[in-house]
């Protein structure tokens, strides 16, 4: 086994909890068609991401090669292998926002937090993100932390946002 | 107030809405209502997106007919209570304006009618619009006289290819075996493109309509939705609508009495765009990763498990109830050629009016544009060129604004109809910086299967780059060309023959632009960073002072009656001023 599939602990410990949590999703997708990605797709709501140990318990209870999983994992671009900060940033880089400056607001943020799209900052605050059209191109160019939305953004105000929600939390 | 139906008020609340604020601009109505006693005279509907982005949108419906506000805030909604509701009057500051009007009365809408007009959550106000009646209507009929509806009316697919529908239905009737797929293709991949969404939150009943039309038809007794992680809105609208459907009895075992049976499931994509390939998809929805596979043999045949797969878009599906409706004859006699019917566009960029705009088949881009798109957004602006298609169609210049958007004229120009993603450039546009944007896009999102695409394009976003980096040379052009041709003739699914079309269009229509990087080293539309001095031309510079404000880091000084400098030491090249000069004096 590589690395990436071995069942050792990444950071957190797995605890016991968290082990009957993926039995029982594992359980209730035994006998389906289809099961891996939506599977894996739950095990990602509950832990925010796909730790190392479910893989292993998931291919050692549905017979899979743990290869399989991780050709999954990293295929799709929605599957994260690691934890994430805690404010998520999603950065439109739609082609809307592309011709309205979403380039620049993406270079931008990460300057300012120091990270790649794909990264999270190393206090653990924010996880940046480029996606393909947030569905509000009129408001173009848009940023998205958690669960809002902003539009018409520019680099003055992001720095303000990223101000707010550093001394707020 | 005493008519039996109560008087609405219309709160558009898709995604655009969300993210304008419409919650609490429905619970500041709530408010109102509450506080000044009227509650039970009004009601609230939370519909999907109308589709122009000038949210939030807010109708009210009452006997002196139906008025529209826009750009409504939380903060407006006391001035309507007040002056509408219970004044009589209007609250003249949000009335939507002749834009609007516009935008709506220069379309054509029938996949789109019920978008922004019922509630999507409840089935009796899709029912009382005619909603399942189509059904009724087909299983009445013979599952071959609803193919040879769907035949007759010309529809073709709306994901794409432009493939005829009624005919691929009846590929998979005719295929061998008794077990049958129809899927949904919700992936809606391209990065400017918003019309399937809108539909699922608005509408979602006409897409399990069109869906059950069509298991009935070729045959299936399960059909399966894929639809993008990244719609979560739309996801649950479809549960929803999923469930109240299967509770009246038009999902599940014997629907209507039919003897028909047919059930439906969602699966959630997980973000790669390759899915919305359909052989892809059909691996994705097995578990696998989506790695397309020559066809034939082709999905109608051996798709899903192996079983016989009807594959269609949503746009696509939403039309079947109103041809099953209206008879193929309404439909055809709508559109040209052999493009019948209407098409949905998700307009943006540039434009004064975004979003999601319909029309008939065979109207000219420029009657779109300039029609419910409302023309260039800004006066100072001017249209430089239109993006249709997005990662797999072209840019196309003012001169070609005269083509009918039919699938063998749009084809004629090197784009293609795609799925609907329509993006207005102007002057402030780069068209090579805008080929590198969707090869960027094409190379991280290639499966890497095959050699031309996953080494091809790289090839090409690397000479592309170097363009953009004043490095390119002449043979660079040809280069672009011979292997844009190469790919488009030799990879196997249609991500990689298509990749190439943003740069062999723009090479075609805006050689220009790629003469002025290589012989000049200069980007005239001034977006390429490296060909930028961030320097004022005090030849141009009017002394307006506009820039300064806009500047993120201090980098510009100005003074009243000077002109305005940079200092390059705290410029981070964020080209904001540049945007923002009206007298493109900074260079
Ligand atoms: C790379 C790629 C991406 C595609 N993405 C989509 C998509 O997002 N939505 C869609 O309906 N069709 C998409 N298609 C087209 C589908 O393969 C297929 O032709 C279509 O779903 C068939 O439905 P229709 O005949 O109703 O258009 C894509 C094709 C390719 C090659
Ligand atoms: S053309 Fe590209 S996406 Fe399609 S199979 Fe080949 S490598 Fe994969
Ligand atoms: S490019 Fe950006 S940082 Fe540089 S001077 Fe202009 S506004 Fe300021
Ligand atoms: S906005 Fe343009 S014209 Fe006005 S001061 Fe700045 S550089 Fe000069
Ligand atoms: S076990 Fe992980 S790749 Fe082989
Ligand atoms: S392109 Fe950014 S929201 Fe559509």
């Amino acid at each position: 086994m590589c690395e990436n599939c071995a069942s050792s602990p990444s950071g957190k410990i797995f605890s016991e909890k968290d082990n009957s949590e993926v039995s029982k999703l594992i359980e209730k997708y035994r006998s389906k068609k289809g099961f891996l990605i939506p599977l894996l797709q739950d095990i990602q709501s509950v832990f925010g991401y796909v730790p190392q140990e479910a893989c292993g318990m998931v291919a050692r209870e549905l017979d899979i090669y743990p290869s399989e999983i991780y050709g999954i994992l990293t295929f799709y671009s929605q599957f994260y292998m690691e934890p994430r900060g805690k404010h998520i940033i999603r950065v439109c880089q739609g082609t809307a926002c592309h011709v309205m400056g979403g380039r620049e607001i993406l270079e931008f943020l990460s300057d300012e937090l120091g990270i790649e799209d794909g990264e999270s900052t190393d206090d653990g605050m924010f996880f940046l993100e480029r996606v393909a059209c947030l569905g509000c191109c009129g408001m173009a160019p848009v940023v998205m932390i958690d669960e809002d939305f902003h539009g018409r953004c520019s680099i003055g105000n992001l720095r303000k946002l990223v101000e707010e929600y550093r001394s707020k939390d | 107030m005493s008519e039996n139906k109560k008087n609405r008020i219309l709160i558009c609340s898709g995604t655009s809405g969300v993210s304008a604020g419409c919650g609490k601009v429905r619970s500041r109505f709530e408010e109102e209502l509450r506080n000044r006693g009227i509650e039970s005279d009004w009601e609230i509907v939370s519909v999907g997106d109308r589709g122009l982005f000038r949210d939030v949108l807010v109708d009210i419906m009452d006997s002196r007919g139906r008025v529209s506000y826009e750009y409504v805030s939380p903060e407006d909604v006391s001035g309507i209570a007040e002056s509408h509701l219970v004044g009589g009057g209007l609250f003249n500051e949000r009335l939507a304006g002749d834009d609007y009007k516009n935008f709506f009365e220069k379309q054509t809408r029938i996949v789109l009618s019920n978008c922004g007009e019922i509630d999507p959550d409840k089935i009796d106000e899709y029912i009382e619009r005619q909603g399942y009646a189509a059904l009724k209507k087909a299983l009445d009929s013979s599952p071959e006289e609803v193919i040879e509806e769907i035949k007759d009316s010309g529809l073709r697919g709306r994901g794409g290819a432009g493939f005829l529908a009624g005919l691929k239905w009846e590929f998979t009737r005719n295929a061998s075996g008794s077990e049958k797929y129809v899927v949904c293709n919700a992936d809606e991949g391209d990065p400017g493109a918003f019309m399937d969404r809108s539909i699922l939150e608005g509408d979602p009943h006409s897409v399990i309509e069109g869906m059950a039309i069509a298991g009935y038809a070729a045959g299936a007794g399960e059909g399966f939705i894929y639809c993008r992680a990244e719609y979560p809105l739309a996801i649950k609208k479809l549960k929803k609508a999923i469930s109240l459907a299967e509770k009246e009895g038009f999902l599940g075992d014997n629907i209507l009495s039919s003897g028909f049976s047919f059930r439906l499931n969602i699966k959630e994509g997980a973000g790669a765009f390759v899915c919305g390939e359909e052989t892809a998809l059909l691996a994705s929805i097995e578990g696998r990763r989506g790695m397309p596979v020559p066809r034939p043999p082709f999905p109608a045949v051996e798709g899903l498990w192996g079983k016989p797969t009807l594959i269609n878009n949503v746009e696509t599906l939403a039309n079947v109830r109103h041809i099953i409706l209206n008879g193929a004859k309404w439909f055809s006699s709508m559109g040209s050629g052999d493009s019948k019917g209407t098409k949905v566009f998700a307009l943006a960029g540039k434009v004064k009016n975004t979003g999601l705009v319909e029309v008939p088949m065979g109207t000219t881009l420029r009657d779109l544009i300039f029609g419910p798109g409302g023309g260039m957004a800004e006066r100072k602006s001017e249209f430089k060129g239109v993006q249709i298609g997005g990662p797999s169609g072209g840019c196309l210049p003012e001169d070609l604004l005269d083509t009918s958007i039919d699938y063998e004229s749009l084809n004629a120009t090197g784009a293609i109809m795609g799925s609907g993603g329509m993006i207005v450039m102007d002057t402030g546009s780069c068209m090579v910086d805008i080929a590198k944007f969707f090869l960027d896009f094409t190379v991280a999102e290639s499966c890497g299967k095959c050699v031309p695409c996953r080494v091809g394009l790289k090839r090409m976003q690397e000479v592309v780059e170097l363009i953009t980096y004043g490095k390119g040379t002449d043979s660079h052009i040809d280069f672009l060309r011979d292997m844009g041709n190469t790919i488009k003739n030799t990879a196997l699914c249609g991500l990689g023959n298509t990749a190439p079309s943003p740069v062999l269009t723009t090479l075609r229509y805006f050689d220009d632009e790629y003469r002025a990087h290589i012989d000049r080293r200069s980007c005239p539309s001034l977006v390429c960073i490296d060909l930028l001095n961030f320097e004022v031309n005090e030849e141009l510079c009017k002394k307006c002072g506009k820039c300064l404000p806009v500047c993120p880091s201090d980098a510009i000084s100005w003074r009243k009656k000077e002109f305005a400098r940079i200092d390059k030491d705290k410029c981070i090249k964020c080209r904001a001023c540049i945007v923002e000069c009206p007298f493109k004096a900074i260079e």
